[in-house]
């Protein structure tokens, strides 16, 4: 097999992986500090492609600039839905949990479905179909610039969380609920800012996402499976994780694509998911409960 | 006179009444003629599959409207149902149909979905027209009340296989080499299936040179395209759903790579208005030899000009053109048969004899096993970003254009 495909193949499954991994990072961030698995992670990022696909539609706006917005909203949107709608469930059952994020997830899909229909839809903006020559190697424009951004969103995350008091304050929340309380934090509205800032990283991957693969409303579902697997595979609740955990799903798919059948694609996720179950439960960066 | 009425004469009236009624009851059933034949539509209609099966349900909805303009008018009353890309659910929709009252089953676009609701069909005695599924198995299992009016995969290959030899004749282009990529569902699979059993037999000018299978969902398939692009074939054999036809276009695109042809042996995709609005001027020169309507067919005109009223910004293909024909074989069935009753409507189905039709090929009737085996595939390029049929030439709209210029240069 000539090496520069191997090479290709490789730095393109690295790419997609940064990009998976900033669509889990949200999932991560809202678990590690409200301790609630939003299971309607997926059906938000479908809303914000719509949102882009929308915005280019009718006003001709790229997704990367669109993205800004789409991420402002939808840190509102998330913000919106922990104060009013997850903050009663907060000490419920994780089963309550689940049926509540479920039903929201099933409306968000029906909700879509109705508003536009089954058909695929995509964003071709003027680079959507070039390519970026690196020696022999041709690598997609697109992933280059939406793996670049991912990155960048996930630093300016990490530097939040670590610098700024409010990101210490929600680092508190999560580390000790009742010490939070005690020294008088609103945890109730840290909580609410803590999935908004996660559903606005869903909101500017579902953005980006649109420059990579066609929308449906249906594959909500199928976004939320792949981040749930890359956030346990990264350990649930790790920034760091999040993006590691995606770069291997990107690199295991776009391997054994190459090496074994491209169809047993997601069968190499799944199994990286068992390893890591079996000898590492809480994930590769994951803590120890 | 008192013009009471006891009790006691109540009671004795009311049960002479219903012997009465009880009595004559069942000579009224015998005596009832059908008024409305009920068709069960089944198709994928949400999902992966969702734009197809809506475009199957395009041909149904307008088929009674047309039937009617052609004198072969019946009341018929469509029965929707959705299977959402979904086999099991396929099945249970099947039944309900069933059990809501439907006389006919018509379905489903894809060939897993159909399997399961020619169980459902068959064990219920209720006519079953597949209006477009490909998978050979289906009409092998000695099915009474199974009826398909699509070829089969093996039916596909060799007129695919047949009309590649015609193309390279007519371009003057002979690929040497070639790959064959393929979704791996049920149908792509028959289709690899019947091209690696048939391709000897017809003794093709080019090499296959790799087989690549992938993910009927998959959303990217940029690995599978660096795949192919690496073994330098110089033809394409795709076999495609519609989406990753788009994918893989797309990324051919970016990847630059430019094969002499690419043609596919029989596959949705290349020919869905989907694929012209999402790819644009990269849709064209892209070739597929498949069933098709005939242009040059009455029948097919008159559809048309319904079709065209009723779905002005919809392309008119072949899966609108089976849906109707479906319909169409339905209803000339109960016309004939004059009865709903399952085994009537089958039996009725089976001396179906229709010269005239949409699509091209011979008379639709179908054999002992309930296969149309006078289907014929054309040639189709893609031209100003629509479909057109360019061999046979007897039926062609246009000329056959090749090699496809680059993708930089259009």
């Amino acid at each position: 097999m000539p090496t520069e495909l191997v090479f290709t193949v490789a730095l393109q499954g690295i790419l997609t992986g940064l990009v998976y991994g900033l669509m889990a990072l949200g999932l991560s961030v809202i678990f590690g500090v409200v301790r609630v698995v939003n299971f309607a992670h997926g059906e938000m990022m479908t809303i914000a492609s719509y949102g882009a696909i929308v915005a280019f539609g009718a006003w001709n706006i790229d997704p990367l600039v669109a993205m800004v917005p789409i991420a402002v909203i939808l840190f509102a949107l998330g913000y919106a839905m922990q104060a009013a709608l997850i903050n009663p469930f907060i000490n419920r059952p994780e089963h309550s949990q689940f049926i509540l994020l479920a039903a929201v997830a099933i409306i968000m899909v029906n909700g879509l479905l109705m508003i536009f229909g089954p058909d695929a839809r995509s964003v071709l903006v003027d680079y959507s179909l070039d390519s970026i020559e690196i020696g022999p190697l041709l690598v997609d424009k697109v992933r280059v610039i939406t793996a670049t951004m991912a990155l960048a969103i996930t630093a300016a995350l990490f530097a939040f969380f670590k610098l700024s008091h409010t990101g210490k304050a929600i680092r508190a929340c999560a580390d000790n609920h009742l010490g939070a309380l005690v020294i008088g934090l609103n945890v109730k509205q840290l909580y609410a800012l803590t999935f908004g800032i996660g559903s606005a990283c869903v909101g500017a991957a579902g953005a980006m996402m649109t420059l990579l693969i066609d929308t449906t409303p249906n594959i909500g579902p199928v976004f939320t499976l792949q981040a749930f697997v890359i956030v346990i595979i990264g350990g649930l609740g790790s920034m760091p994780g999040a993006l590691l955990g995606g770069v291997l799903i990107g690199l295991s798919e776009a391997m054994s694509g190459l090496f074994f059948a491209p169809s047993a694609k997601t069968m190499f996720g799944v199994a990286i998911l068992i390893l890591v179950l079996l000898f590492r439960p809480q994930g590769l960066l994951g803590r120890k409960a | 006179m008192s013009s009471k009425i006891t009790r006691r004469q109540f009671a004795a009236s009311a049960a002479a009444g219903a012997a009465i009624v009880a009595g004559v009851a069942p000579f009224n059933i015998v005596r009832a003629q059908p008024k409305a034949l009920k068709i069960g539509s089944i198709h994928p209609r949400s999902g992966f599959q969702a734009q197809l099966g809506i475009a199957c349900q395009r041909g149904i909805d307008i088929a009674p409207r047309v039937l009617k303009q052609l004198g072969m008018g019946a009341d018929v009353e469509i029965m929707n149902a959705d299977t959402e890309s979904n086999v099991d659910i396929a099945r249970s929709r099947a039944e309900k149909l069933i059990n809501d009252g439907a006389n006919v089953l018509i379905g489903a676009f894809d060939s897993g979905q159909s399997a399961a609701i020619a169980q459902v069909a068959e064990q219920k005695g209720v006519p079953y027209i597949i209006n477009v599924a490909a998978a050979p198995q289906i009409t092998e299992q000695g099915y009474k009340f199974v009826f398909r009016n699509f070829p089969t995969a093996p039916m596909l290959v060799g007129d695919g296989l047949n009309l590649m030899k015609a193309v390279f004749e007519k371009s003057g282009i002979t690929p040497k080499t070639a790959v064959f990529m393929h979704v791996n569902d049920t149908f792509g699979q028959a289709m690899a299936g019947a091209i690696k059993a048939m391709a000897p037999r017809f003794n093709l000018p080019f090499q296959i040179v790799e087989t690549i299978a992938y993910d009927p969902q998959a959303k990217d398939l940029s690995v599978e395209i660096a795949k192919a692009k690496a073994t330098g074939a110089e033809m394409v054999m795709p076999v495609t759903r519609l989406n990753d036809a788009i994918l893989m276009v797309r990324e051919m695109v970016k990847q630059r790579w430019e094969p002499k042809i690419v043609m596919s042996p029989g596959a949705p995709g290349f020919y869905e208005n989907q694929f012209y609005k999402t790819l644009g001027k990269f849709s064209n020169y892209l070739i597929t030899n498949v069933p098709w309507y005939n242009p040059r067919s009455s029948i097919t005109q008159k559809l048309l000009d319904e079709f065209t009223k009723s779905y002005k910004n919809e392309l008119f293909e072949l899966n609108v053109g089976f849906s109707f024909e479906a319909v169409m074989v339905a209803v000339d069935a109960f016309n004939r048969a004059k009865s709903t009753d399952g085994k009537a409507l089958a039996d009725a189905i089976r001396l179906t004899k229709i010269d005239n039709h949409v699509m091209a090929g011979g008379t639709l009737q179908f054999n002992e096993k309930g296969q149309n085996v006078n289907i014929k595939s054309v040639t189709l390029q893609n031209l100003d970003q629509r479909p057109k049929v360019v061999l046979p030439l007897d039926i062609a709209e246009d000329n056959l254009l090749l090699p496809m210029p680059s993708w930089s240069k259009r």
